[in-house]
């Protein structure tokens, strides 16, 4: 026992980031399964960090409700937002919305309250390891139970064509919102965790990278089901903790992985029993999500 | 009348691609849509399903205008549609395809599925069954609907369309890369939801099976109606024949 306490202690902070980086790639999930490319979701955390470490400081805020006041404010942010970059599809949407990305860096970076570039320090560590993995797997049930549902099917059918799913009677735009909404509270919340863990955050934490870095661990875990960002997201957060022995190559094995799972198991990693469906999927060229 | 369309008109940068059509389509009546290739047909289809706004005129739904809805109230509202060349959810099944097709009448049900319960008999899902069965899919329900072959995926679209339980249904070209007998039983299957009360409005290049399956024909030609009456009228008229013909053969 004593094994297992010493080894969660070690590593506690590994495994707080694994969570929170799975949250962060569930909230991608949500628009990407729709077929919507949006790479808004490091704003909305760094929306989330700041919401709740400010509201805890200044107003003495409960942990809990200051999480929650994060996760509204960006959704509150969202909606316009999304009724506004919607209008725009594929590598336009993703370049809109990682435009509004920059924004919120550069209005941190400019504002006294949010520390400008030196960000807020001294953030109470108040995120226990069971807060992260209770909203995981809150979250990763609901969104598996949301896939089956007739708007997870809407979603399905918006991604393959939205003329057609138009057709059927579907508020195309409403659904893609709503996707885009849920994924910036999602993404909020989990900023506000992760505030709580680190100490201390500034607003080139919530950069292109950290964008970009979302969209990987979803995209390398697999679209098809929420067990696929999850995946992606404890891989590719654990890696180079695993790879610390070979420390100057770590990049290296990580580039390879990305590279090996994006030409060998385009659909993702959960998708490795499913090759056939892979293949028959490439072969009739649909959306190569599903 | 069930449909219509009032001087309905919209043009592509100068070109009247629909020139003040009127249109009036009968509760139950299988109304025909020809016409050369150009001549608009399928532009008016996507005015009166919303795919596009009009310029001008209108568009009537059991005497209320619809002009300005968007395709998915349309649907709610009871007009269905397929699409010249096929647009299925080609990654999802033949039977998730139908599914979908019953979005508008479905009620949502995302808290119902956070308790999950033992399975019950699920009459959406019978439906659906139903329709597949009707267009003779039930054997493919679990197959990708981009895996079918050119006919089937085209009859699918058909099952996805009924689904959501039209009052008018609007087939585009549907016969389109239909062998005989295939095209046979779509005739079939057109006069069966004719006699259950369904509108159909068809457009076709296939003349004959127009003429053998509508009460009611119009022809468009250069985005105007040139004529419009039973299949005979139709056939007997001269515009017609120069429209398809050419002017000097009418003589």
């Amino acid at each position: 026992m004593d094994a297992i306490a010493d080894f969660l202690a070690t590593y506690s902070t590994t495994f707080a980031i694994v969570g929170i980086n799975a949250l962060l790639a569930l909230s991608v999930w949500l628009t990407l399964y729709a077929g919507q490319l949006t790479l808004g979701n490091a704003a909305f955390m760094a929306i989330g960090a700041y919401t709740s470490a400010l509201l805890g400081r200044h107003l003495g805020a409960p942990f809990p409700l200051a999480l929650a006041a994060g996760a509204v404010a960006a959704a509150a942010l969202a909606a316009p937002l999304g009724l506004t970059v919607f209008r725009l599809r594929g590598v336009y949407l993703a370049i809109a919305t990682l435009a509004f990305g920059e924004v919120v860096r550069v209005i941190l970076l400019a504002t006294p309250i949010t520390g400008r570039g030196q960000g807020l320090n001294g953030i109470p560590p108040k995120t226990e390891l069971w807060h992260i993995y209770l909203s995981l797997a809150v979250v990763a049930y609901v969104l598996w139970r949301v896939q089956g549902s007739i708007a997870g099917r809407a979603w399905a059918a918006i991604r393959e064509d939205e003329v057609a799913a138009a057709s059927q009677g579907i508020a195309v735009r409403r659904y893609k919102l709503a996707a885009f909404v849920l994924g910036a509270l999602l993404a909020a919340w989990a900023g506000g965790l992760s505030a709580h863990v680190t100490f201390s955050i500034d607003p080139n934490d919530f950069a292109f990278t950290k964008a970009v870095q979302i969209l990987v661990f979803a995209v390398v875990g697999g679209i098809p089901n929420v067990l696929g960002p999850v995946l992606g997201a404890t891989v590719f957060t654990a890696l180079p903790e695993l790879l610390r022995p070979f420390k100057d190559y770590r990049d290296i094995f990580q580039g390879a992985i990305l590279l090996a799972v994006i030409i060998y198991l385009p659909r993702g990693i959960v998708t490795l029993a499913e090759l056939r469906k892979t293949r028959r999927l490439a072969e009739i060229g649909a959306a190569d999500v599903a | 009348m069930l449909l219509e369309t009032r001087q309905l008109s919209r043009t592509f940068g100068g070109v009247h691609a629909v020139d003040r059509v009127d249109l009036a389509v009968a509760a139950g009546q299988a109304f025909g849509l020809i016409g050369p290739n150009g001549a608009g047909k399928t532009t008016l289809i996507n005015l009166i399903s919303g795919h596009l706004r009009a310029d001008g005129g209108s568009v009537l739904l059991d005497g209320a205008t619809v002009t300005r809805l968007a395709p998915h109230e349309l649907t709610a509202r009871g007009i269905a549609r397929t699409f010249q060349g096929v647009r299925l959810f080609k990654g999802l099944t033949v039977f998730d395809n139908v599914l979908v097709g019953r979005h508008a009448r479905l009620r949502s049900d995302v808290v119902r599925r956070l308790v999950p319960r033992r399975s019950r008999a699920d009459p959406d899902r019978e439906r659906a069954m139903g329709l597949l069965e009707r267009v003779g899919l039930r054997r493919r329900a679990g197959a990708l609907a981009g895996e079918l072959a050119y006919g089937d995926q085209r009859r699918l679209e058909i099952a996805r369309a009924l689904a959501s339980e039209p009052r008018v249904l609007i087939l585009d070209e549907p016969a389109a890369g239909m062998n005989p007998s295939e095209s046979g039983r779509l005739r079939e299957l057109m006069r069966a939801l004719v006699a259950e009360g369904i509108t159909i409005v068809l457009i076709e290049h296939d003349v004959g099976l127009v003429m053998g399956t509508c009460e009611r024909v119009a022809v468009l030609n250069f985005g105007r109606k040139i004529a419009e009456g039973s299949p005979a009228e139709v056939r007997a008229s001269a515009a017609v024949r120069e429209a398809y013909l050419g002017a000097e053969d009418v003589a």
